[in-house]
């Protein structure tokens, strides 16, 4: 019953959100304003309806109701509550439908908050949306129904991937969509801007919020699938260059080059027709990731099931949505004359800079991701493109982008001056050159690398605190007056300070994780002593003992390891060898102690008779700080979104454009 | 209108010619070029700091498993504790063929997870795994007696895939 329920409001959710670009178009020609009232109603009809469905699926999971063929194949009664639930989105069906379901969140959230925009544009934003929503609703009904009912009852079902079963995965792929659908807001608005032949200042003030929503979603996301790697996989990688950990990176590359370029079109009214194609990528990278993971065209850890039949129907959607955008693109982007000049030291100078690299970034990973897949299309040879290539190539890109990142945020709009920034960033250079002479000095490995990644991160959150000090011009006025120009500093440059300073953070953190480990590995016993002892840059590292362990849906050993230093006891942690009897398969779980330093990582494997158990230590230095970082990035989004000055900008001027009467009544 | 606004369309159209050509051949439905044909010729040097590479010799008189993995490859670790519970079984001997890996980190990643392989050739150049047609790690091959492929299986192997595909056709190998 539940799942006929769930069936029948898809379909509802399906027939409103294909009449609204009809219904919405119909509107605009006749110019009655009573159709922008249709398009936020449908907009929240789509939201209900398909909340509705995801109720529904919800459900018959809590009550594993195996009739119903995705949770006979992704569930199972001894599953923990939590993991039942997580399991919606844990397989390709329930997912698509979290897709939608974020998707028409959106433009329920549009509805709600976009009263005052000017509505034929607004109009035109909701029939783009609900063009995209149907076309994810039509991929769901016809090739991937998670209502499907089985013909007959399975005693039970066949549970989740043991390897998702963890918390980071309940909540990784929701920020993931999150941040890749939040990007179709954006398009929509740029392919409405397209239609209308309009892009100004203010088309760019009302896209920012949604813009920074969607870079925020998407980096926490991406933060959340690296620590779920760095926890699960069992050796500490929180990166690999997998092809569907570049779908994630690619879109963005693509959104952060994006936030940067539009508030260039706010400030100055130029490189319109630059932001409205990165705005147009964004998403279709996003889609082209979400065409990844799901046709089988590469596999991954990450892939659900394949079928070509639904590669079919996604490279249809594809086609239509950017092939669509990209034709009226071509066709209207020179209607999109920009009013402001370019100097050539200025802030804007200085984002085109960012914005190119970030844009060659981008289409490198696409090559890297791509190319070996046209090389297998096009001969019988193949070829492999891994980590070696990122670090030759992508890395010194990015880098190069970070040197830059300290002057570039401090040059004043219109017309900078080198000098006087390179004089107030001098402090950063000489703190940035005592660090990579201290980290050779202490050599942690003896790594260039490292060294020069630790000044690099030092450079830049160095450089925010001087950027700051000279807004507030500390030490030039009275104290109490820099006190004052702190406080009223506007909360979107406060998000540009806090994203950095997260950047910072993630650079460092990368430069202790990846140049800075060290590992150690031996058999031993349980115990006391020092057979039973490893030692790693002055800890020791003692396997008191193993016990047997029985859980609801697996079973396996936990090995108790004791952190010590110096002869006192600092931490007790335990690793896990496990086993899902369900799927039969084994995983593992990584015993993982933080000091203040990094981490101590430890993993245990299964026993060999007369030697021992093979433990494996690494040590992880700052690793803690990544997450932090990732977090912190995100964070700086979110208050840029907070800013009240720029969204008390958003409320119209008289005659704005087409209509004269705002739908809207707040 | 400017031509060059054009150009991001044309490269999604080369784009999306491209991704329909992938489609069409979906990896795991292509049936291998080597069903029923004799294994390629390999002659593969050991691992570093191990004594014996692999060559077609290794492959013959017994029904086995020749399995591509790289160090660099994340779904081989997936597969891995897999392939460690098909050694434990000692139903049939998996040959690995480490492909294009850094010099040492096979041995090393062996090591640190366990072997589940007789023996393991070191392909560092790739040629081996372009002689197979091998169109991404990790990819497995069954072969009979005589040496010649029977089965091409792309991608981790599952437990399903064990139960259901290689485990009855290498107990068909071994009886006939």
């Amino acid at each position: 019953m539940i799942a006929e329920i769930g069936q029948f409001v898809l379909i509802l959710a399906f027939c409103v959100a294909i009449s609204q670009p009809i219904l919405l178009a119909a509107g605009l020609r006749a110019r009655d304003p009573v159709f922008h009232s249709v398009a936020r109603a449908g907009a929240l009809a789509q939201f209900a309806l398909i909340a509705a469905a995801f109720v529904c699926l919800t459900w018959l999971f809590a009550v594993s109701d195996f009739s119903v063929l995705v949770v006979a194949e992704n569930s199972h009664t001894s599953k923990p509550f939590l993991y039942k639930l997580t399991g919606v989105w844990g397989n390709h069906e329930g997912s698509m439908l979290l897709w939608v379901l974020i998707l028409t969140s959106y433009t329920a959230a549009l509805a709600l908050t976009a009263k005052q925009v000017a509505p034929r544009l607004i109009t035109l934003t909701f029939a783009v949306q609900s063009a995209v929503t149907s076309a994810f609703i039509g991929f769901l009904l016809f090739t991937s129904n998670p209502f499907e009912r089985l013909d007959f009852l399975p005693e039970n079902g066949r549970d989740l991937n043991p390897l998702l079963q963890d918390p980071g995965l309940a909540s990784h792929p929701p920020m993931l969509y999150a941040g890749y659908v939040g990007f179709s807001i954006t398009f929509a608005f740029a392919v409405a801007a397209l239609i209308e032949g309009r892009a100004d200042a203010r088309w760019a003030r009302i896209v920012r919020p949604w813009a920074l929503a969607a870079w925020s979603f998407l980096t926490f996301g991406i933060m959340l699938g690296a620590s779920w790697a760095y926890y699960e996989l069992g050796w500490g990688g929180w990166w690999a260059w997998d092809p569907v950990e570049n779908a994630s990176l690619l879109p963005w590359l693509a959104g952060t080059a994006f936030i940067h370029s539009l508030r260039v079109m706010e400030k100055r009214d130029t490189l319109k027709s630059w932001t409205i194609l990165l705005a147009i990528l964004a998403f279709s990278l996003s889609l082209a990731g979400t065409f990844l993971v799901r046709s089988g065209v590469l596999t991954s850890v990450h892939s659900f099931a394949v079928d070509p039949q639904r590669g079919v129907f996604i490279l249809a959607i594809l086609i239509a949505v950017i092939g669509g955008a990209l034709t009226l693109y071509g066709l209207r982007a020179h209607t999109l004359k920009p009013t402001g000049v370019f100097s050539t030291i200025s802030r804007e100078s200085a984002l085109l800079l960012n914005n190119l690299v970030l844009a060659s970034a981008c289409a490198l990973v696409f090559f890297g991701t791509f190319y070996p897949l046209f090389i297998t299309t096009v001969s019988d040879q193949t070829i492999s493109i891994g980590a070696p290539f990122y670090n030759r190539t992508f890395n010194p890109m990015l880098a190069a982008l970070l040197v830059l990142l300290p002057i570039g945020s401090m040059l004043a709009w219109k017309r900078g001056k080198l000098g006087p920034i390179l004089r107030k960033l001098l402090p950063a250079l000489l703190i940035a050159l005592i660090a990579v002479a201290l980290a050779l000095w202490l050599s942690f490995t003896g790594s260039l690398a490292g060294a020069m990644g630790a000044g690099l991160a030092l450079w830049i959150g160095v450089g925010v605190v001087l950027d700051i000090t000279s807004r507030i011009k500390l030490a030039q006025i009275p104290f109490a007056a820099s006190m004052a120009r702190l406080r009223n500093l506007p909360l979107g440059i406060w998000g540009m300070f806090v994203s950095h300073l997260g950047v910072a953070m993630i650079v460092f953190a990368i430069t202790g994780v990846s140049a800075w480990n060290q590992e150690e590995r031996a058999f031993l016993q349980t115990g006391r002593d020092a057979s039973s002892t490893l030692q790693i840059a002055g800890y020791d590292i003692t396997l008191v003992e193993v016990r047997d362990l029985r859980r609801e849906n697996y079973i396996g050993d936990e090995g108790v390891l004791e952190l010590s230093r110096n002869g006192r006891v600092l931490e007790t942690m335990t690793a896990e060898r496990r086993f899902y009897p369900v799927r039969q398969m084994p995983t593992t779980e990584s015993a993982i102690a933080t000091r203040w330093w990094g981490d101590v990582y430890a993993t245990i494997g299964p026993e060999v008779p007369g030697r021992g158990w093979p433990v494996h230590i690494y040590l992880y230095p700052f690793a803690l700080l990544l997450w932090i970082g990732g977090g912190v990035a995100s964070l700086g989004g979110v208050l840029s979104i907070a800013d009240r000055g720029r969204r008390s900008l958003g409320t119209p001027r008289s005659g704005v454009s087409g209509l004269s009467k705002p739908a809207g009544k707040g | 209108m400017r031509w060059y606004s054009f150009l991001p369309l044309i490269g999604f159209v080369v784009m999306a010619i491209y991704f329909g050509l992938g489609l069409r051949q979906d990896p795991s439905s292509i049936p291998s070029q080597l069903i029923d044909e004799p294994f390629p010729i390999i002659n593969l040097p050991a691992l570093e700091g191990r004594e014996f590479g692999l060559s077609n010799e290794d492959l013959q008189g017994h029904v086995s498993l020749v399995n591509v993995f790289g160090t660099w490859c994340a779904p081989c670790v997936v597969e891995h504790p897999m392939l460690m519970l098909i050694k434990r079984t000692e139903i049939v001997p998996i040959y690995g063929i480490d492909w294009r890996d850094q010099p040492g980190a096979g041995t090393e990643w062996l090591a640190r997870r366990g072997d589940p392989y007789r023996l393991v050739g070191n392909d560092a150049d790739g040629h081996a795994a372009i002689d197979l047609g091998v169109t991404g790690a990790p990819e497995t091959f069954l072969l009979d007696r005589e040496g010649r492929v029977r089965y091409h299986h792309i991608g981790i192997i599952t437990q399903e895939n064990w139960n259901e595909t290689l485990l009855p056709m290498i107990r068909e190998l071994q009886n006939s």
